[in-house]
């Protein structure tokens, strides 16, 4: 841990030090890290990422998994599968911790007003469709109904279950999680998460789904949508690719004529479609 | 419940929406009407199977038994499911074991009942084809999903969220 760290920078390819505030546990690999914004003017849209910076490991770019509304804290939820996953999760409160950012367009929450909107997430694709989850309840007037989808491996990596419970006693709010892999006391849903299409009834010209979780999964989600007759125009998967800089200069995350960091990570289906099947992109 | 009623039952289930009335008429004569207690089971793998389910309510999970491992849950199925083409296909056997997780009602339909009337009436019998064929063609894209194992590996996931 560093004593102390000259604070903020605006240029975005120098971390701003900011500090580890909270840490909790999500479930037997994954956490949630709450971190002082870099200044008081910080702010972020639902579906941008930020770059971050264990020092003397490496940078990672980590979506923001917090609440827009409340911009003091940055938040992040990390699954730790390699060494910078490992080293960023075993920070603990009061340790410095480098970012960049806020990153990416994030999700079409604007253009979802009015309408009832379909989330769809995998794994830990669902920590970068909370802020959406967050935005839509603090404005729930302006939009219809909300409906989350969620896949997780078993019910041991289901994420933010305090969460799901009481998002899904809220009006007009549908909340239907599965696991791939049910031991025999799991009382829910087991099966793939486009399996869930068939739970629900949509009003395909009144919806917008947006979907994140392996790019695989995401493609068989967007034809679910397609299949219950919702445009490919309101349908949006925030991609992920191979992101160093985080501002469309290093060309590390480009996906056919984009590039993920700066054009995305959030694109419509109509405009990935050419793309997304595409082997050698 | 008569036999009699069972036809609106048929015609609203999600399965058999759009057959022809005269198909449901033929397909009452094999339905009966069934009940399962929470953790009865509703086939078990080796058994005959000679019918299958159309599911009005509750929740059931298809299990596949391993030597030594126990049980494996591998899907859960609800009202407006259909469980059960092991009778289409010979030699009529379960494959796996199906089992209430909540008290569930069924409409049971009669496999050899069916099989003899898709012998003589081949419109009945595509459009039953049809659609199991449609139901077994989402199952196998979900079991290969499955088998990819999409959120268990280390560059799965988000891989933004992986490194």
């Amino acid at each position: 841990m560093l004593a102390e760290m000259p604070v903020i920078s605006r240029d975005p390819m120098q971390p701003a030090g900011c500090r580890v505030t909270h840490v909790k546990k999500e479930t037997h690999d994954t956490w949630t890290l709450d971190v002082t914004p870099p200044d008081k003017h910080w702010r972020f849209q639902p579906g941008q990422f930020s770059m971050l910076y264990v020092f003397g490991v490496g940078e990672l770019p980590i979506s923001i998994s917090g609440d827009p509304q409340h911009p003091s804290k940055q938040t992040y939820t990390v699954r730790a599968v390699g060494m910078a996953t490992r080293r960023l999760v075993s920070l603990k409160p009061k340790d410095w911790l480098g970012v960049r950012g806020p990153f990416g367009n994030g999700w079409p929450v604007e253009q979802a007003r009015g309408k009832d909107v379909v989330l769809v997430a995998g794994g830990i694709g669902l920590a970068p469709l909370r802020p959406v989850i967050y935005h839509i309840l603090a404005h729930r007037a302006d939009y219809g109904r909300l409906i989350l989808l969620y896949g997780a491996r078993s019910p041991r990596d289901i994420i933010y279950t305090a969460e799901l419970k009481a998002w899904a006693k809220l009006p007009q709010t549908e909340i239907l999680t599965t696991v791939d892999y049910g031991g025999l006391s799991w009382r829910g849903n087991v099966g793939v998460v486009t399996s869930l299409f068939r739970r629900i009834a949509l009003n395909p010209l009144r919806t917008v789904g947006m979907i994140c979780g392996p790019e695989i999964m995401m493609s068989y989600a967007a034809r679910e949508f397609e299949q219950k007759g919702v445009s490919r125009h309101d349908i949006y998967l925030s991609m992920e690719r191979n992101m160093k800089c985080g501002i469309g200069l290093c060309g590390h995350c480009q996906h056919g004529p984009n590039f993920v960091c700066k054009d995305g990570p959030v694109f419509t289906y109509s405009s990935l479609e050419r793309w997304i099947y595409k082997r050698e992109i | 419940m008569e036999v009699k009623d069972l036809a609106p039952v048929l015609e609203q289930h999600a399965f058999l929406a759009g057959l022809p009335k005269q198909h449901v008429d033929l397909l009452v004569g094999c339905a009966s009407n069934r009940k399962f207690d929470k953790g009865e089971y509703l086939c078990r793998q080796g058994e005959s199977a000679e019918v299958f389910y159309l599911l009005r309510d509750g929740i059931v999970a298809v299990e596949l038994y391993l030597p030594q491992k126990g049980g494996v849950r591998l899907e859960t199925l609800r009202e407006g499911d259909v469980l059960g083409w092991s009778w289409l296909v010979a030699p009529y056997t379960w494959h796996f074991d199906a089992r209430a997780v909540t008290p569930v009602r069924a409409i049971v339909l009669d496999g050899k009942c069916l099989r003899g009337k898709c012998q003589t009436d081949y419109e009945l019998g595509y459009h039953l084809f049809a659609r199991f064929a449609t139901i077994m063609e989402q199952r196998l894209e979900s079991a290969r999903l499955q088998l990819l194992d999409l959120y268990g590996g280390a560059k799965e996931v988000r891989s933004r969220d992986a490194r």
